[in-house]
């Protein structure tokens, strides 16, 4: 029984996801080897060597795995899953993405998302926008999961193990890539900051969330928002906080002009605590908020502001 | 081109999911139910490409008991051509699902395939993955752009850091992310006419797909609940609150 991870990264630099899901591979119990798939990937895989728990890194080196096509990685995954009893991924987009076609390609199901790991056949996910828990258990053989990141601590660092290059499948020809658009951003990536400050319909418009920059240097926070901000055009969609975009769990969140619909509770309600501000002493936000504040967010930011 | 457009019954998105007291599962008795969101932009990203041009037939499937009918008929009043109900009274799992789906692919032969990306209930997001590996067909997931040209679509995707465009060689596999479209409203003469589109029945046992589960369902419990907060006078006092008594910054 061993465990296969597939690691996130972007071909440069490995993603804080990988570290948090070999955590949760760990836990399983069992070796666990931590493949790269992807082009270039020299610099990195040394690095994936010393991630505490990993046995050996197998780096899958070639253009067809660049852009990490569905289809392409899924073939590669399919032609190494004799050696594995679970196969394991973080939930990011290419997670998500991959997997499913894995384990229907092996007929099995898969567990999505899990928050914890029971045993090696036992998994806690959250069902309907995380107003419930569920215990699964995986009546399969083969066990094909991907892990919610944050709720998992990041892996310590250990002497590194052997890296071995493996053959690859090359392009299944379904799929090509076109075209990229990267958000750009010089804050923490979202997912990975430990403050976050999130703005909701409340900031009226995009200019406003540069009411947010001041906040966000002084602490160190990524700046996230609600579906509402994003779906009104203040912000790009990759900012989004909810059981649709992202899932955090920050050390702080804070809440600006956000209600707190069931939808974005469900991507931020892990934090460890919640700040809410918020001009409507009724919004649901104020029921999970450790802290709530309840003014007018144009008066609050600039004095927050200045006292930190 | 043939659409598929496979659509699910759920919880209505703005109702709080309740656990039963025996913590065997959600409690669904008496609980408005509604199309999933991510299907629904499904369906009006089909009726778009066929206002376009680009589509001729656009036929919806869904999967489910008696009531889910309803749902299809949504679906014909928003626009569908004709609707296909495999009837089960089983919950199933998305890898039944979508070995299901592809015994309907076999039958109708779309050329696009558009799915949610996950339904609101189950928070998968795997059928239409699912679906793509079994049919052996590319997949364009999250997608919030689609283009059809000749022998190929382009679908851009939502990734985390911005937006992907994959080239899919038809047939091919969508699954629809928030911002594809804006979903319309059937109106009540669509409604009425949505009575009199055809509706085949069709009993999920006669599809010879295995059906046992794969995943065992072991109790479902309330998430941890946040002990109450408390509400600051002002900017000072929360500053005061963060560094002294949470220690977070």
């Amino acid at each position: 029984m061993k465990t296969l991870v597939i690691a996130e990264h972007d071909n440069g630099v490995l993603k804080p996801e990988t570290h948090k899901t070999m955590t949760a591979a760990v836990k399983l119990g069992f070796d666990v080897d931590l493949l790269l798939a992807g082009e270039n990937l020299a610099a990195m895989s040394e690095k994936a060597a010393s991630i505490a728990g990993v046995s050996n890194v197998l780096v899958a080196d070639d253009t067809a795995y660049a852009h990490q096509l569905a289809e392409n990685v899924a073939d590669l995954v399919l032609s190494l899953s004799d050696n594995y009893s679970h196969i394991v991924a973080s939930a990011t987009t290419t997670g998500k993405n991959f997997m499913p076609r894995v384990a229907a390609l092996l007929d099995v199901a898969q567990i999505s998302e899990i928050i914890d790991v029971i045993d090696a056949d036992t998994f806690k996910r959250p069902i309907y926008a995380g107003n419930a828990i569920a215990t699964v258990k995986s009546l399969d053989t083969k066990k094909v999961i991907t892990v919610r990141a944050s709720s998992f601590d990041v892996a310590a660092e250990q002497a590194p193990v052997s890296v071995s290059a493996i053959d690859s499948k090359g392009s299944v020809g379904l799929s090509e890539f076109v075209s990229q658009e990267q958000t750009e951003s010089e804050r923490p990536e979202l997912t990975a900051a430990p403050v976050v400050i999130s703005g909701g319909r409340g900031m009226q418009n995009g200019e406003n969330f540069a009411l947010l920059n001041g906040i966000a240097d002084k602490l160190g926070a990524a700046i996230g928002a609600s579906r509402a901000a994003v779906d009104a055009g203040f912000v790009p969609n990759d900012m989004q906080v909810g059981q649709t975009g992202k899932i955090v769990a920050p050390d702080l969140y804070i809440a600006v002009g956000i209600s707190g619909a069931i939808q974005h509770l469900a991507g931020m309600k892990d934090s460890k605590v919640i700040v809410a501000i918020n001009k409507d002493p009724d919004a649901p936000i104020f029921q999970v908020a450790d802290y709530g504040l309840v003014a007018d967010l144009f008066d609050v930011l600039p004095e927050l502001e200045n006292a930190l | 081109m043939k659409i598929l457009v496979p659509i699910k019954r759920v919880i209505d998105y703005n109702v709080k999911a309740r656990v039963k007291a025996d913590k065997s599962d959600v409690d669904l008795a008496n609980v408005k139910m509604a199309m999933n969101p991510f299907c629904e932009i499904a369906i009006e990203e089909a009726i778009r490409l066929k206002e376009a041009g680009t589509a001729t037939e656009v036929v919806a499937v869904t999967i489910g008991n008696k009531s889910s009918q309803e749902q299809l008929r949504t679906a014909l009043a928003l626009g569908a051509d004709k609707a296909i109900h495999i009837e089960t009274e089983e919950k199933l799992e998305s890898l039944h699902v979508a070995k299901l789906l592809s015994k309907i692919v076999e039958q109708e032969s779309p050329e696009l395939v558009i799915l949610g990306k996950q339904s609101i209930d189950s928070d998968n997001n795997q059928t239409g993955q699912m679906l793509a590996a079994l049919t052996g067909r590319g997949q364009g997931t999250f997608a919030s752009k689609v283009d059809v040209q000749s022998g190929t679509v382009n679908v851009t995707r939502e990734v985390d850091g911005g937006l992907q465009t994959v080239a899919l060689k038809l047939p091919a596999i969508v699954t629809t992310d928030l911002r594809l479209n804006e979903p319309r409203y059937a109106s009540l003469p669509n409604i009425m006419k949505a009575k009199r589109k055809p509706l085949e029945v069709i009993a999920a046992d006669s599809l010879g797909v295995d059906l046992a589960p794969r995943i065992q369902l072991v109790e479902v419990n309330e998430p941890e609940k946040r002990s109450a907060g408390i509400i600051v006078e002002d900017v000072a006092t929360l500053v005061e609150k963060l560094k002294t008594e949470a220690k977070v910054i």
